[in-house]
This record gives C-alpha cells, sequence and structure tokens, in this order.
C-alpha cells in the first residue's frame, strides 16, 4: 500500500505531485490555500483563477473549477464572473509579473472599483516561467537575466510595493496584506481573512506572498532562504496593512 | 419575473446604436461589460438606461481588455454577456477574443467600425473586417454578421447569441459608425413571440455539487505543454466550425446567377450596390448584386458559383481590399475577372458604384 502524504481535501490528489520546480514557493501557498479552502468549506463555490507564468501550473491543481487565462487578465475574468455570479467565490492567482507589470491596471482598478474577489500574488521577485528576467519587484542590485549586472534603480526605478499601493487605493471594506512562504502559518491567516472578507461581502481582499525561485535564482537552500528571509523581508515588509472592521482600532493607534 | 423590456411588435425610429441595446435586451442578455470609444458609446448609453428595468446590469471597466476579459469572465458563470467596442478598442479586444476562441467561450460583441488604422477617424470605416475576421494569434475560428439596415442590427444581434450558445465560437455583429449614429426605422419585437427560442446558457464554473467528489471539476485552460495536445484541439475544433459554417453562412442576392457583371459588398456599402445594381437592371445591364451577410464563415458555393458563371466580379468596400481578400481566396481558380472599387474610410453612393460598373459594360 502507498501511503499519501496529508494533503487538503480541496487538492487533486491526481495531479499530485505538482508540476512546480524543487524548492519553488508556490507548493506552500497553493497548500496553505487549500487548508483554508478546507476549513471554509467553500470547495463547491470558489473559482480558482491562474495566470500565464508559473502560476498557470496549477491549473489542475484543485477539486475546484478552474479557469487558467491570459497574462495579467486573471483579474477581469474573475472579476467578470464574480459580477455575474455573486456566490461565486473567485480567487485570482498570478505572479509579480502579471500582477504588476502586464496587469496592473487590472489589479489598480479592480482595488479601486473594491471588487468582491480575492487576489493572491506571489512575488519571488523576477519572471519564473520565461527564464529569471527582471521584475517589477527585482531587488536593487539583484541580478537577472535583464539586468545582468545588478537592477540599477535610476534607470528601471524601485520595486513596486503592492500591499502599500492597494492599501492606498482601496476603501472600506478592504483586506491587505503581505505574508511570506517562510511563515505559513501566518501566511494561512491571511489567506483565510481574505477569503472570508469576500465571503462576507465586504471587499476586495489582496494578499501578496513573498516567494521563493531557487531555479532562476540559481541558490542552494541556504542560500534560498537568506534571500528570502533577509533581502527580501527587509525590502517588502510583512505583515497587514488593512483589515476590514478593525478602523476604531487604527484610529485609536493613529490618535 | 420583470416584464419584457420588447412586448408588442412596435415600429420605432432610433439610431442603431439604440437598436443594439434594445436588441439585446429583447435577446435576454443578462450582463454588458464595457469601454467608452466612439462611435459605440450609445450602445453603453441605453443599456444603461435599460438594465435596472429589466434586471440587467453592466459593468464600465478600465480599458477594453478588461471589458473583454470580464465579458468571458461573466460567460463562464453562465450568463448571456455581451460587449461592444470599435477601432483601437477592437485591437484590444482581440488578445480577449483569442482566448475566446481557444476556451469556446460565446462571446458576443457589437463592433462598430471606424476609421483606420490607428486612432484615424470615430466616424465611419469598413477597415475591421480583417481584424475582426481573422484577428488574434490563432484560425479565426469566429461568426461575423456584417448588418446593412436597422432591422438587421436588431435581428442579428439578437440572432448572435444563438448562434454563440449554440455553436460556442465567439460571434460578432459586425456594423459601421453611419449605422451606429443615424436613425431609421425598424420593427423592435420580442424573438420569442416571433418563435425564435433563445438558445439557453450554461454555466462553465460552479455548477452543482462538490468538484471532486459529485464531479469532476471544471479546468479550464488555453495552454498546452506539446504540440500534439494542441493539434488535436484544433482539429476538433476547425471540425466543428467546418460542420458549422453552411448551417450559419447567409446572404442576400439580386439576379446574381446570370448576369455578366457581379457586384460583391457587404454592411452598409451593399445598400449603395443594391441601388446601383437595380437601377442599371431597369436599364438593361446583365448586372447582378450579392452581399455576403456573413462574412466569416462565407457562404462559399455560392460565391463560387457566381466567380464561375460571371464575367466579372466588382469587390466594393469602404477599405483597401479586406473584402477582397477573403472573397480571392474562395474563388480561386474560378473564371471571373476580379474588378477592385476601393475607399478605404470613406462611404461609397450608389452613384459612384453605377458609374463605376457601367464602364465594366
Amino acid at each position: 500500500m502507498t501511503v499519501q502524504p496529508a494533503m487538503p481535501m480541496s487538492w487533486r490528489r491526481e495531479t499530485k505531485p505538482h508540476k512546480f520546480c524543487p524548492g519553488c514557493g508556490h507548493g506552500l501557498v497553493l497548500k496553505v490555500l487549500g487548508q483554508a479552502v478546507d476549513e471554509l468549506n467553500i470547495q463547491d463555490k470558489m473559482v480558482f483563477g491562474c495566470d500565464i507564468g508559473c502560476s498557470l501550473l496549477a491549473w489542475d491543481f484543485f477539486n475546484v473549477d478552474s479557469i487558467q487565462t491570459h497574462h495579467g487578465r486573471t483579474t477581469p475574468v474573475i472579476t467578470g464572473m464574480k459580477r455575474a455570479n455573486p456566490n461565486l467565490i473567485g480567487v485570482a492567482y498570478m505572479g509579480d509579473g502579471g500582477g504588476y507589470a502586464i496587469g496592473s491596471q487590472h489589479l489598480v482598478s479592480a482595488a479601486t472599483r473594491n471588487e468582491k474577489i480575492t487576489v493572491i500574488l506571489v512575488n519571488n521577485t523576477q519572471y519564473g516561467m520565461t527564464g529569471g528576467q527582471m521584475a517589477p519587484t527585482t531587488l536593487p542590485g539583484q541580478k537577472t537575466e535583464t539586468s545582468p549586472y545588478g537592477r540599477d534603480v535610476s534607470k528601471t526605478g524601485n520595486p513596486t510595493l503592492g500591499p502599500e499601493m492597494v492599501n492606498a487605493i482601496t476603501g472600506e471594506g478592504a483586506y491587505v496584506a503581505r505574508g511570506t512562504v517562510s511563515k505559513v502559518n501566518k501566511l494561512k491567516e491571511y489567506i483565510k481573512k481574505a477569503l472570508e472578507n469576500q465571503i462576507n461581502g465586504n471587499g476586495f481582499s489582496f494578499v501578496e506572498v513573498l516567494s521563493a525561485c531557487p531555479t532562476n535564482w540559481r541558490t542552494n537552500a541556504e542560500k534560498t532562504w537568506k534571500f528570502l528571509e533577509e533581502e527580501m523581508a527587509e525590502y517588502f515588509k510583512v505583515g497587514e496593512f488593512k483589515v476590514p472592521g478593525s478602523r476604531e482600532e487604527e484610529g485609536q493607534s493613529n490618535g | 419575473m420583470t416584464e419584457k423590456p420588447v412586448q408588442e411588435e412596435k415600429r420605432v425610429f432610433m439610431t442603431g446604436n439604440e437598436v443594439c441595446a434594445w436588441a439585446a435586451a429583447a435577446a435576454q442578455a443578462e450582463i454588458m461589460y464595457g469601454y467608452p470609444i466612439t462611435p459605440q458609446n450609445e450602445i453603453m448609453h441605453y443599456w444603461t438606461r435599460l438594465a435596472p428595468k429589466y434586471n440587467r446590469d453592466f459593468l464600465q471597466t478600465e480599458d477594453e481588455l478588461s471589458a473583454g476579459f470580464t465579458t468571458a469572465g461573466g460567460i463562464m458563470a453562465g450568463k448571456r454577456a455581451f460587449t461592444a467596442t470599435s477601432g483601437p478598442g477592437n485591437i484590444l479586444m482581440q488578445e480577449p477574443f483569442s482566448m475566446a476562441e481557444a476556451m469556446r467561450l460565446p462571446t458576443v460583441a457589437i463592433i462598430q467600425q471606424r476609421g483606420g488604422p490607428s486612432t484615424a477617424t470615430v466616424i465611419y470605416s469598413q477597415q475591421e473586417v480583417t481584424m475582426t475576421s481573422l484577428g488574434g494569434n490563432g484560425e479565426g475560428l469566429r461568426i461575423v454578421y456584417s448588418t446593412a439596415t436597422h432591422q438587421e442590427l436588431f435581428d442579428y444581434t439578437i440572432k448572435a447569441f444563438n448562434t454563440a450558445w449554440k455553436y460556442r465560437f465567439p460571434t460578432f455583429v459586425l456594423a459601421d459608425g453611419y449605422q451606429a449614429k443615424m436613425r431609421e426605422s425598424l420593427k423592435m419585437y420580442d424573438p420569442e413571440a416571433k418563435g425564435i427560442k433563445m438558445v439557453s446558457t450554461e454555466p462553465y464554473v460552479g455548477k452543482e455539487g462538490v468538484p471532486g467528489v459529485d464531479r469532476d471539476p471544471g479546468h479550464f485552460r488555453n495552454t498546452y505543454n506539446v504540440e500534439e495536445e494542441l493539434y488535436e484541439v484544433l482539429e476538433q475544433y476547425i471540425e466543428d466550425y467546418d460542420k458549422m459554417a453552411p448551417e450559419v453562412a447567409e446572404y442576400e442576392e439580386i439576379g446574381s446567377q446570370d448576369a455578366d457583371v457581379v457586384v460583391i459588398s457587404h454592411g452598409v456599402v451593399s445598400r449603395a450596390a443594391k441601388g446601383a445594381v437595380q437601377e442599371l437592371q431597369k436599364q438593361g445591364y446583365k448586372v447582378g448584386y450579392f452581399r455576403p451577410i456573413t462574412i466569416r464563415p462565407l457562404p462559399v458555393n455560392e460565391i463560387r458559383d457566381i466567380a464561375n458563371s460571371a464575367k466579372k466580379v466588382m469587390v466594393v468596400e469602404s477599405a483597401n481590399g479586406q473584402l477582397d481578400r477573403l472573397i480571392k481566396e474562395k474563388v480561386y481558380g474560378c473564371n471571373a475577372e476580379m474588378i477592385p472599387f476601393f475607399k478605404p474610410g470613406v462611404g461609397i453612393t450608389t452613384e459612384e458604384v453605377e458609374s463605376r460598373l457601367k464602364e465594366l459594360f
């Protein structure tokens, strides 16, 4: 008898092991997402949309209705679906290139309109699927295929701070957080809250996840962890930026 | 249930854009996604006035990429969804329409052609024929109705929803700025009262039951790992399309079977072509008129018959040969001499067609 490792109920066993590279962070994000789906009992209502880039490899990951879309276009597909049937729980899953570069207008506009969808954006500081080019999130000085001498911020600007931006443009009811695959319990809490926020009909929910890409970073386990935990977390602050219903609290701390 | 937008058949006098909005409402369209661009704006203007009265919905998006992709999302949720655009907006929508082709989504889009290339004019052209029929990085597995009158705008907007949902190919109503903006009389009706049954819609996602427990999950994709995997899918799509083509191809003709010279045109230009042919027929000229209503797929057999029986075929259009190229592909090996009459981005009058035709005798 084969022993199956513990998997979330909402995972599709037939498509495991998954298609991501060894050491990739996507598996961890999708694990906590699966656990959150199980705990919230939304497997029958959730529609999982995935982008182009490594995220597309998740198109058959779950026992959940799934739509693999185009690069940057998962947000409008899930928006259109949610508008047409508000009973569904729409999750748009994408990378940093999809969300912050080619699809940034969709992210900004969906956030501004307070679309009742959940966007999960996996930030690994470069374009993984296409072979490691510079992304909006590439750190200053970081070497990629299109910044071989290190990202020069005087020519390419500073890394995008996604949750900070979404926080600035969303109104009441939105949920905004940044988690990391190095702290999966916290990440699960954020993703679960982001889903609950949609279930409760409050508004736009956005979680950026700091993730690892040892393949394109060309790092071993130790250096991968160090880059994620130290360099990335130094620039991209982990935590919650906006939580619905905690306005009074915020007011008090601001006052 | 809220009352129907059109109950008794009634004669009205309105702009083409208004006709489109009423037709979509009569066709039980449930949601429109749109972005402003001239000359299609009033479709949204009228739709947003009608929608709340008849429990329909509207979303104004951030651009045409989003309008196209939200339409795709609405359709996947099982709604009779549509959009409308023109020119540069049509360019952006080629991306979502390409996905609709890949995933067999019954998108319905009303295209009000404006001048091109680029921003050009907001007025009129027939220059979006190639893009609407063959746009995207694919094989043009689409259905395109080219209307000539306001009555047809009403009829074919309704029909577009049925064709799209029956065959699951992206479907277009291709009109132009003239048709969009001018007023004309037509009869509006409730399709069901005329015996036109609306093809039922069906959700792709969010069906009954727990995926993986009660049913298989719906896993919809447009990406493939290997060439053979894609080829297998496309072979099936192309087979479906070829089987469908003779069922949906439509045309209008006057004396095209036994004429020496036949004029082929589409859309609003065919009003000029028809007028010229009818006048010359009265004067005894052996001239015929043929107009494909579906410019994709074309009524191929009828076009080939004409190109074999007539001495000359003149293609007239407000573009530099966009319809002509589609026709020529189909008449390869036929006998008739092909005569061009192209005025890209400019309207064409009956008198112009008439005098050009006379030169051919």
